[in-house]
């Protein structure tokens, strides 16, 4: 069986649990998931084919989830004008933060994208239309394109699963594409990639750009799905929680960021669970409280998988198989 | 007596609020350039164990009835020990990886400390009252001066001229700039750089913790105080640039000032002012006021 159809068989497995999924589990649940993936997706394209971390993925996020509640709420657009337009503010925003970011390397590129992120933050605080602390609230789903109902969660669900397949498949397609390579070259050799001819900014701030713009898909599609939009979204703690569900998952891998994105969300969801779980089985009671201290948690994770798993769950998988075939031969 | 409108006294009382926080700035500044030039790690925990210094300081008096001048001393070694303890444990394993791993490290370590304080003391704020000697303001004619608030300028900028002086002027430092420069060299000439290492990461922990115990009567302690402070830190750096110590200080000072005028003259924009002022400087200067271009 060569590399090829292993991949249809994996991608045809997810389709299927993805399609069969609603049914067994809350839809609301799975679609917020779903964006999560999208999420970790479009930070991957930068962190994992580019080479750039970025900590400030939140701005794009929040960002664009207030623009989409903001023209679907107070102006009354459209559904799908609503979603062009959070993720038209995902690519805006990620223009201009990128023209600023790009001008130094390595980890002052990190602090700041940290930095503007967070005066994005101040800015929602403050302004008028995104309420606050209160956040955005009550933002209405309306009719798909006019006539498909989206106030039925399983609609809703078929929905965004649809836009998150459409875009993972541009994502595949801009990995594989020639301008993907140039993005590999650029990670993995920067100067090589300069003395090629290559103008390597006007590569970083595309990929910027597009990361940033699939980052506000996601963040409209959750701010839609939910019906509100808060502070949450735009806080340097959102940033960081995307860079994680990417490391756990596999940095670089085309899956990786999906199965990322599915372990945290089900965590936080379920650590209440957990807790409870663990506390009566080792009698501990302090494993009782873990449901309200998920970053204690998230911070644990952190740091095991700096040091000792830094390949992420996927690509520990492949490493597996790639040593495994080359053992064969 | 006014001026621009706004009394003189009003003034001058941001003006020096401006400059306590640009001493915090000035200080944690520093830490991250020490830290950064013979590490390469961007410790983002710096600001966690700033919070930790104000902590153990109000833990130490609250529970122990330590005082605030001994926890002055007391704090910073408690929490250098506790950075040599993260540096002998975690980072010594990823000097040889891509510098994100460091910074992401120590994001977990801040997640993780951060949220054990905020599952302890919630996210209220504890007060730490002034001590006793430092307590009331003198008049100085044109302005009242709170003696706590030019305590903290005077400790921070002794503390920090200090830590210029033994980098720049002693052999100590000698060896640590070129340790910065070429470590391997440095370490064939007998130099123990692993130990060198450690103890620079203690220190400048140290000195977060100590610049944390000097904010605790200034603002309440606080499991959150740190990550807020760390973010506007980071810009200071991207501002100043880590290649000097005399340029940390300054900018740190100096947006620190410009901060408390722009919450004089425009509160709106007190929160954001210092990430305008790093955009500007990336257009203008992306390598940073004090920073080389490469």
């Amino acid at each position: 069986m060569n590399n090829s159809t292993n991949k249809k068989i994996a991608y045809g497995v997810l389709l299927i649990l993805a399609l069969a999924a609603p049914f067994g589990l809350y839809p609301v649940f799975l679609m917020k998931m779903l964006c999560f993936a999208l999420f970790a997706c479009a930070f991957n394209l930068l962190i994992g084919y580019t080479g750039l971390l970025s900590f400030g993925h939140a701005a794009f996020f929040g960002g664009a989830g207030y623009v989409a509640g903001q023209a679907l709420q107070a102006w009354g657009l459209p559904t799908e004008v609503g979603l062009l337009l959070g993720t038209a503010a995902g690519a805006l925003i990620g223009l201009v933060m990128g023209l600023l970011a790009i001008r130094r390397q390595g980890i002052y590129f990190t602090m700041i994208t940290l930095a503007l992120a967070q005066m994005l933050y101040f800015v929602a605080l403050q302004a008028p239309f995104t309420g606050g602390e209160d956040g955005l609230q009550g933002i209405p789903r309306g009719h798909l394109l006019g006539f498909i109902d989206l106030s039925n969660d399983l609609t809703m669900y078929y929905v965004v699963l649809a836009i998150v397949i459409a875009a993972f498949a541009l994502i595949v397609r801009i990995i594989h594409s020639p301008f993907g390579q140039v993005l590999k070259a650029i990670k993995e050799n920067e100067p090589r990639a300069i003395s090629l001819g290559y103008d390597i900014d006007r590569y970083k701030l595309l990929a910027f750009v597009l990361s940033a713009a699939l980052t506000g898909l996601a963040g409209s599609t959750k701010a839609l799905v939910l019906g509100f939009e808060t502070l949450t979204d735009v806080h340097w703690t959102m940033s960081g929680l995307v860079v994680l569900m990417t490391l756990v998952g596999g940095l670089g891998t085309t899956v990786g960021p999906i199965v990322g994105a599915v372990i945290i969300v089900m965590l936080e969801n379920k650590l209440g669970d957990i807790g409870n779980w663990l506390a009566s089985v080792t009698h501990i009671d302090w494993f009782s409280t873990l449901g309200d201290s998920v970053t204690i948690v998230t911070g644990f994770i952190f740091i095991v998988c700096v040091l000792s798993f830094r390949r992420g769950i996927v690509g520990e998988i492949l490493h597996l198989f790639k040593r495994s075939s080359t053992a064969a031969h | 007596m006014e001026l621009f409108g706004i009394p003189l006294q009003a003034l001058l009382s941001q003006l020096l609020l401006g400059l306590v926080n640009g001493s915090f700035y000035a200080m944690l500044s520093l830490g991250l350039a020490v830290i950064f030039g013979l590490l390469n790690v961007i410790n983002f925990a710096h600001g966690t164990l700033y919070m930790l210094g104000a902590f153990t300081a109000w833990i130490g008096l609250s529970y122990f009835g330590i005082n605030y001048w001994f926890m002055l001393i007391l704090a910073p070694l408690i929490v250098g020990l506790f950075g040599i303890l993260i540096e002998k444990t975690m980072l010594r394993w990823l000097y040889k990886l891509d510098h994100v791993y460091g910074l992401l490290l120590t994001f977990g370590i801040t997640l993780m400390v951060e949220g054990i304080f905020r599952s302890i003391y919630g996210v209220s704020g504890q007060p730490y009252s002034v001590p006793d000697a430092l307590q009331g303001a003198t008049n100085l004619g044109f302005m009242v001066l709170p003696n706590y608030r030019a305590w903290v300028v005077l400790a921070s900028l002794t503390v920090c001229f200090s830590t210029w002086f033994v980098i720049e002027k002693t052999r100590l430092g000698a060896y640590l700039r070129a340790g910065t420069e070429n470590p391997k060299l440095v370490e064939a000439f007998g130099i123990n750089v692993p130990l060198m290492v450690t103890l620079t990461y203690g220190f400048g922990v140290a000195l977060a913790a100590f610049a944390g115990v000097l904010a605790a009567p200034v603002i309440q302690v606080s499991p959150l105080m740190g990550s807020n402070l760390i973010i506007v830190v980071f810009a200071v750096v991207v501002i100043g640039g880590m290649g000097s110590i005399l340029g940390s200080i300054l900018t740190g000072l100096g947006l620190g000032v410009v901060e408390g005028l722009t919450r004089v003259f425009y509160p709106e924009l007190s929160a954001t002012v210092v990430f305008i002022i790093m955009a500007i400087v990336l257009m203008i200067r992306p390598a940073g006021l004090f920073g080389k271009e490469k």
